[in-house]
């Protein structure tokens, strides 16, 4: 039986005069690889906004190994979650191996920064080929791999990844989700994905939420909401 | 010879105001305009040590630099808290009441009138009273100076500054506490700057407050600015291109009678047309 890492208990977010959740229930269990899946403005980044701390919890608890915590980023990072927000912000005047270096701020021995590095580096060959040169000069795709990476860097138990698609080309797009499944299930990793892609990212992960106007409306395994008419009903209101 | 003399010391004097304030706006990206506070609180700290006790200037610098650090270290605490234009606004804000201060405690800082009768720095019985003496000192110091900066933004702090100036939420994200790092920054800016300040009050033998204004910050930011931001090289570029040039222009030829307009014309010309044609400056990285 895998343990509960974290827990969303009737959690609600709200921005000034904006609910943008309300009641939300979700659960990762340690290794698990989960979707949180919805039409635009559904609620799904704010999901993982929460659980690091940068949203305004209005309602409800976080659970940290069913014990209740208040979210702040500097922790949130300690404890060993991490966070790889949308828009693929590499540091560009930084190079490739100074913006991993970054990414290893969280550990408790700074001693096994450089054995991390390299670890992380074997999931991504193409980035050792280019460590020393500056992340503004390398490709869309190249720039998600790294921002994916860094965040490893930290040796997270949890790694929240805010729509790693966005923007790139087809090609890249499965070569992003092939990294994040192998780190997934060769360093046991739990993984919480916020995608648009949603064919790409049901065939990788094990259960995927779907939000829709801030309140999680549909949790099934992946397999049994392909096939299904769910997705389209939720996200056609129809 | 004198008179190309005095311009290199000037040029050494603003070059370390400009390395040190690069250190801020070049290599944090904080837009900070309160920099001629902290060269005049280095200014009257070392002019009062050496006028009032008579101790060594180096000694007497040391300590500017130091109360200037404390100060700044208070000031930098509220300004912390902010970013983008309200940074620059507050830190406007410092700077008018430093030199508020300067201006009215007339009991430790003569007010308007000034100090004057500072004296030349001397070590191990040498004096620098001679401008060549004096430029070689502001020269050494200039070099400390540009060598600090280096070790700064070439170490693993240094990288952190630039990933603040380039997006300060993504690196929270890996749990930095980027409050920390501005704090820092901002207090060493500020005691490398009081290293310009005693310089300069040594070597004019007297200030008042007028040489601490706003518009003096402004000048020092058109000199990281123009030479070009995060560059050393930029910083003493734009330090001698703007000192150097309102100079060069005594000597266009201008008619005597609007001679001194036509110079303040001209060099806000050629100003302007750098910023049009060059944005990043002389030799900088990147633009605000």
């Amino acid at each position: 039986m895998k343990e509960t890492l974290l827990k969303l208990k009737n959690v609600s977010v709200r921005y000034g005069g904006v609910q943008a959740l309300e009641d939300v229930d979700i659960s990762i269990d340690e290794g698990e690889f989960v979707a949180l899946m919805g039409p635009n403005g559904a609620g799904k980044s704010t999901v993982l906004k929460a659980i690091f701390g940068i949203a305004p919890l209005a309602g409800g608890d976080v659970l940290w190994h069913e014990g209740k915590i208040t979210p702040k980023a500097h922790e949130m990072v300690r404890r060993g979650v991490t966070f790889v927000p949308q828009g693929r912000q590499v540091f560009k005047s930084l190079t490739v191996y100074e913006n991993l270096e970054l990414g290893g701020y969280a550990l408790p021995n700074k001693s096994d920064l450089g054995k991390n590095i390299q670890e992380v580096l074997r999931f991504f060959p193409a980035l050792r080929e280019k460590l020393h040169t500056k992340a503004g000069h390398l490709s869309g795709g190249q720039q998600q791999m790294l921002t994916i990476a860094r965040g490893l860097v930290s040796d997270p138990k949890v790694l929240l990844l805010d729509e790693p698609s966005l923007g790139l080309s087809p090609k890249y797009v499965t070569e992003v989700f092939e990294k994040i499944k192998e780190i997934n299930e060769a360093r046991k990793i739990a993984v919480v994905v916020v995608e648009h892609s949603v064919k790409s990212v049901l065939e990788i992960v094990q259960r995927a939420y779907i939000l829709a106007h801030g309140r999680v409306v549909l949790e099934k395994p992946a397999k049994d909401l392909m096939g299904t008419d769910d997705l389209e009903r939720i996200f056609l209101a129809k | 010879m004198e008179y190309l003399i005095h311009i290199a010391i000037l040029v050494s004097i603003y070059s370390i105001l400009g390395l040190s304030l690069n250190l801020v706006v070049g290599e944090a990206g904080l837009l900070s305009v309160t920099h001629a506070a902290f060269y005049g609180i280095g200014a009257y700290a070392t002019a009062l040590l050496l006028t009032e006790s008579g101790m060594n200037f180096f000694l007497a610098m040391l300590i500017g630099m130091v109360i200037t650090g404390a100060i700044a270290l208070l000031i930098g605490a509220v300004l912390s808290r902010f970013d983008g234009d309200f940074y620059a606004l507050g830190s406007l804000g410092f700077n008018v009441i430093v030199f508020s201060i300067l201006l009215n405690w007339q009991s430790l800082t003569n007010g308007p009138l000034g100090i004057p009768g500072i004296a030349r720095p001397s070590l191990f019985g040498f004096s620098f009273e001679s401008n060549t003496s004096f430029l070689t000192l502001s020269l050494v110091l200039l070099a400390l100076v540009w060598g600090i900066c280096t070790l700064i933004t070439r170490s693993s702090f240094g990288r952190v500054l630039h990933a603040i100036r380039e997006d300060e939420q993504a690196i929270q994200v890996f749990g930095y506490t980027t409050t920390y790092y501005k704090l820092v920054i901002f207090v060493l800016s500020a005691m490398l700057a009081a290293v310009a300040g005693a310089l300069f009050a040594s070597y004019i033998t007297f200030i008042d407050p007028s040489s601490f204004t706003v518009n003096e910050s402004i000048f020092m930011l058109s000199i990281i600015i123009l030479g070009g931001l995060a560059s050393h090289r930029g910083a003493v570029l734009g330090a001698a291109f703007l000192i150097i040039l309102p100079e060069a222009l005594r000597f266009a030829g201008f008619p005597t009678d609007v001679a001194a307009q036509m110079r303040q014309v001209t060099y806000g010309a050629i100003l302007i047309l750098l910023m049009l044609y060059r944005p990043q400056g002389l030799l900088g990285e990147y633009r605000l």
